[in-house]
């Protein structure tokens, strides 16, 4: 059986609010898949929908070719790992894993074999017969994918489950995941609001903002070359400038902006007047006017937070950066200046690492 | 509270208060129960005329009595057969309605509660009459069960308002039927409430007079038994009985602190 | 009902939806207006119903009023029994109330744990008593050489036995004996939820005991005070075995007036018609303290 995953111009109604709207895209088989958005852009109800427990009010979803119109999330290829993880309380861990099993008419010395050796898998071997509230939360965590993985579907569905984690815990499950993704070639399908989450694990990465998907790539291309203004200040963080484009020849766009004239590449063509966005991130600026072609702002210090490895200055916008200050990121190399709040400070940036976006929504700060 | 120690004025009126009201409360009952062991053949302790303990062998050889107890236990373990299904299946059904439809569905469901067992009586009295039932065990089983199932609703609700949703879209997820869902989720985590809705609704059908009396025929409950015992030759057996009925309620009440209080130890430990 | 099938599956939602329809409308529903349809018609002897004689009427109803003359200030026996009805279950329900609340604010409050709790249990168990044998304690308490007169003529307060049995006095006391612990858990449960910081806080200010009662602890238990009131009112209104014991045949109740038009003057319609007086009588009471004390019917059934 195949496992890729296809949303063909799928929408969810809700009475008369959209929370998911004409959305189109092909998870391929194997692949770990990210669905990134802040709450309440439709990522979660686009699980459900791929896990049976909600139709769409228009459009198909397919899983290996097949549609699932009107097959329940029980007779579908696919396993949800939930956010609280839902682990029978009134079983034990053997119990729990093997409960797909159970369902299946499997016996019962078949199960408990089965059971085992996820067990092992997840490096649990001695939990068999343990309460689940004897576990501690990366156990339950581990115990809530040997549950799902107990039923061999072909594509993992997981609903935000290493939100309720410390960070340790979270990055150390990180890479567990994407191990055990490898291992069993499944496709996951992850749900998060958590940027990092979704840039170390995935293969791709889909970012969705009010029900509709702004940008599907790898991690570098949501990055670094991001498609909409939401994207680009959603994912990591970005300077604005709004401004009004003059001027575009060789991919290189002209901008009119409050701190003046800025050059920046330009991904699509737009007419000239046309009002656009330029990001540009915080770590590709540096300190001092560049050379020749290269932009340069200068702006009063507003303030400077020291991180030990970086140091983050905020400079004053003045205007045209919808309210939000100007960020400049610079590597602690033992020559950062001491800055004084309210003297000016002069940063440049290379035209190639800024971009140039028609204007639109960002996201919120 | 207790952070002043000087009793004042109040506090003393508050104890002499609070011994009157529980004097007021439990000295009929030791009245009643006492009044079981006077050899007067009118229930009383005014004048004490010997001690006797004749009163118990009379009770024990009353067939009425008998014959009461056990249309009793028949019609409770009738109501807990009939009222502990449809509670639940109520209770389940008021969860998965939308909001807009429970609160219509609950005023319905809790009128029973709020209205009088007689009329509750005469209603199902006249319908089955309608319908060329007669009064009997039967109709009071059907009388009695339209407002105890209430009760059963309720409990069940409480439990399943506090209910993990997502368990039950997890094992439906692994492959569960619905049925299968109902079985190993829902039911053992509803089980102790169903329980209790069951033992509240037979001790509800047990003491039940108002419905009783309108729907019971000809047919006698031990409710029934006493009141009309009560009021046409009453003799001590009737405080006899009481006194039996007043021991096992204790018992019962003792003992569900008891349990109560270990469960709320166990969930502290 | 798409809802439903997609959480519980169709041979589940069939059972919930049938057996709960069969509970609210043949147990509660029908039976409620079959008999409101009752109480409409003449009573016939079953060879005539559905005959010529057989149409709507409104006898049964006016039957309660008839012969009422506000000149002479007389008043039919039926109507009489219904208004001593109505004001002895108001004044059963305003004693319960009077009676309980100190003790409920003493136990939800004030009373140690280990106290309360002792306490909450001496009030489960005559709770749990049949209220019959809760009539019965005092059918033997009031009798005319029983312990209450013994014990007051021996006090020397009264120098001969007064007939108890005989007046509304010995039905309003077994009534607030009987229904009273229902006035008793609610107020319990609503005090309880009080923040006792919000009475220190008071006592602070300088409020007076009273005022602390007045302002803080009666608008905050409300609730519990109304479905109290609710639940002592209707099982007084509509209680028959404490009159029946406690009574005599000048103190009839409406319910005992039900019971003999029903069994001994074979009149079912016209029993019908007083049975739904009694319960418009509730409802009218029921809608009036949730309306006084803005609660919800979601209060009420806890």
């Amino acid at each position: 059986m195949s496992r890729d995953v296809q949303l063909d111009h799928v929408t969810m109604r809700f009475g008369d609010f959209t929370a998911v709207s004409d959305v189109s895209l092909d998870i391929r088989a194997g692949e770990f898949f990210s669905f990134l958005g802040p709450s309440g852009c439709g990522k979660t109800t686009i699980l459900r929908m791929i896990s049976g427990f909600m139709e769409p009010s228009a459009g198909a979803i397919r899983i290996g070719g097949a549609d699932m119109a009107g097959i329940g999330p029980n007779k579908r290829p696919t396993a949800l790992i939930f956010q609280n993880l839902a682990l029978f309380p009134m079983m034990t861990v053997a119990e729990n894993i093997a409960f797909g099993l159970e369902m299946r008419g499997v016996d019962r010395s078949a199960r408990r074999k089965k059971a085992m050796e996820l067990l092992d898998l997840i490096a649990l071997p001695e939990s068999a017969d343990k309460r689940i509230d004897q576990l501690s939360g990366g156990q339950k965590q581990r115990v809530a994918i040997a549950r799902a993985l107990a039923v061999e579907p072909q594509v993992m569905l997981l609903d935000e489950p290493l939100s309720a984690l410390d960070l340790k815990l979270r990055q150390h499950m990180r890479t567990e995941l994407r191990a055990i993704q490898r291992r069993t070639g499944l496709t996951f399908i992850y749900i998060t609001h958590d940027q990092g989450e979704a840039l170390t694990m995935s293969d791709r990465v889909g970012v969705m903002s009010r029900g509709r998907i702004d940008q599907v790539g790898p991690s570098h291309a949501i990055y670094d070359a991001p498609a909409t203004p939401f994207v680009a200040t959603f994912v990591g963080e970005n300077n604005v400038f709004a401004g009004t484009l003059t001027d575009a020849a060789g991919g290189i766009g002209h901008v009119e902006t409050a701190a003046g004239p800025l050059r920046a590449s330009l991904p699509e063509a737009l007419p000239k007047g046309a009002p656009v966005l330029v990001f540009v991130r915080p770590e590709r600026m540096r300190l001092g006017p560049g050379p020749d072609g290269l932009n340069t702002v200068t702006r009063p210090v507003s303030h400077v937070d020291f991180e030990g490895n970086f140091v983050n200055v905020a400079l004053d916008s003045g205007g045209g950066a919808h309210g939000r200050a100007m960020l400049v990121q610079l590597p602690n190399d033992g020559r950062v200046p001491a800055f004084e709040p309210g003297s000016a400070a002069t940063v440049s940036f290379d035209p190639g690492q800024a971009r140039i976006l028609p204007a639109g929504e960002l996201a919120k700060e | 509270m207790a952070t002043l120690n000087r009793p004042t004025g109040a506090d003393l009126l508050m104890r002499v208060y609070l011994f009157v009201f529980f004097f007021y409360l439990l000295a009929p009952l030791a009245v009643m129960a006492l009044a079981t062991f006077n050899t007067s053949r009118f229930p009383t302790i005014t004048p004490w005329l010997g001690t006797t303990t004749q009163w118990f062998v009379a009770l024990w050889n009353d067939r009425q009595m008998w014959q009461g107890l056990s249309s009793s236990f028949i019609v409770g373990i009738a109501v807990i057969v009939v009222s502990v299904p449809i509670g639940v299946a109520a209770a389940m059904l008021l969860d998965g309605v939308h909001r807009k439809a429970r609160t219509f569905l609950y005023a319905v469901m809790v009128s029973p509660l709020l209205t009088p067992g007689v009329i509750i009586g005469i209603s199902t009295l006249v319908f089955w009459d309608r319908l060329g039932v007669k009064g009997g065990l039967h109709l009071a089983v059907i009388g009695q069960s339209s407002f105890i199932i209430a009760y059963v609703m309720l409990m069940v609700s409480a439990r399943l308002q506090r209910f993990d949703r997502t368990l039950e879209e997890a094992a439906l997820d692994l492959g569960a039927s619905h049925t299968q869902v109902f079985a190993k989720i829902l039911f053992p985590y509803l089980r102790p409430a169903i329980l209790a809705g069951a033992v509240l609704a037979f001790f509800q059908s047990f003491e039940n007079y108002n419905v009783t009396l309108f729907t019971r025929g000809t047919d006698t409950t031990l409710t029934v038994y006493i009141a009309s015992k009560v009021r046409t030759g009453l003799t001590p057996a009737v405080n006899a009985l009481a006194l039996i009925l007043i021991t096992i309620t204790i018992v019962f009440a003792v003992g569900y602190e008891i349990l109560r209080r270990n469960q709320k130890a166990k969930a502290a430990a | 009902m798409s809802a439903l099938v997609r959480r519980y599956g169709w041979p589940i939602t069939l059972f919930m939806t049938g057996t709960t329809a069969v509970w609210l409308v043949v147990m509660v529903i029908l039976p409620a207006l079959v008999m409101v349809e009752y109480s409409f018609h003449p009573n016939l002897p079953v060879t005539k119903r559905g005959g010529p004689e057989d149409y709507y009427t409104l006898t049964n109803y006016a039957a309660l009023f008839r012969g009422i003359d506000l000149t002479t200030w007389t008043f039919p026996n039926d109507f009489t029994v219904f208004i001593r009805t109505i004001w002895g279950a108001s004044l059963v329900t305003f004693l319960s109330l009077v009676v309980c609340y100190p003790i409920a604010w003493h136990v939800a409050k004030i009373a140690p744990p280990r106290r309360a709790a002792v306490m909450i249990l001496l009030l489960v168990i005559p709770f749990w008593i049949n209220e019959i044998l809760r009539t019965f304690a005092w059918y033997i308490i009031l009798a005319y050489q029983g312990p209450l007169n013994a014990a007051l003529l021996g006090l020397g307060i009264l120098d001969k036995p007064v007939r108890w049995l005989s007046g509304s006095g010995g039905v309003l006391i077994g009534m607030t004996y009987a229904f009273l612990l229902f006035m008793m858990f609610p107020l319990i449960n609503a005090i309880e939820t009080l923040d006792t910081n919000q009475v220190e806080a008071a006592k602070d200010l300088g409020a007076p005991t009273w005022q602390i009662h007045r302002r803080i602890v009666i608008p905050h238990a409300k609730p519990g005070i109304a479905v109290g009131c609710i639940m002592v009112f209707v099982l007084a209104a509509s209680s028959y075995i404490v009159p029946a014991l406690l009574g005599s045949p000048g103190t009839r109740w409406f319910t005992e007036t039900i019971y003999v038009w029903f069994f001994e003057g074979q009149d079912w319609p016209r029993g019908s018609a007083y049975a739904f007086i009694l319960l418009t009588l509730c409802i009218t009471f029921i809608m009036l303290v949730m309306r006084l004390f803005k609660v919800g019917l979601a209060d009420i059934a806890k």
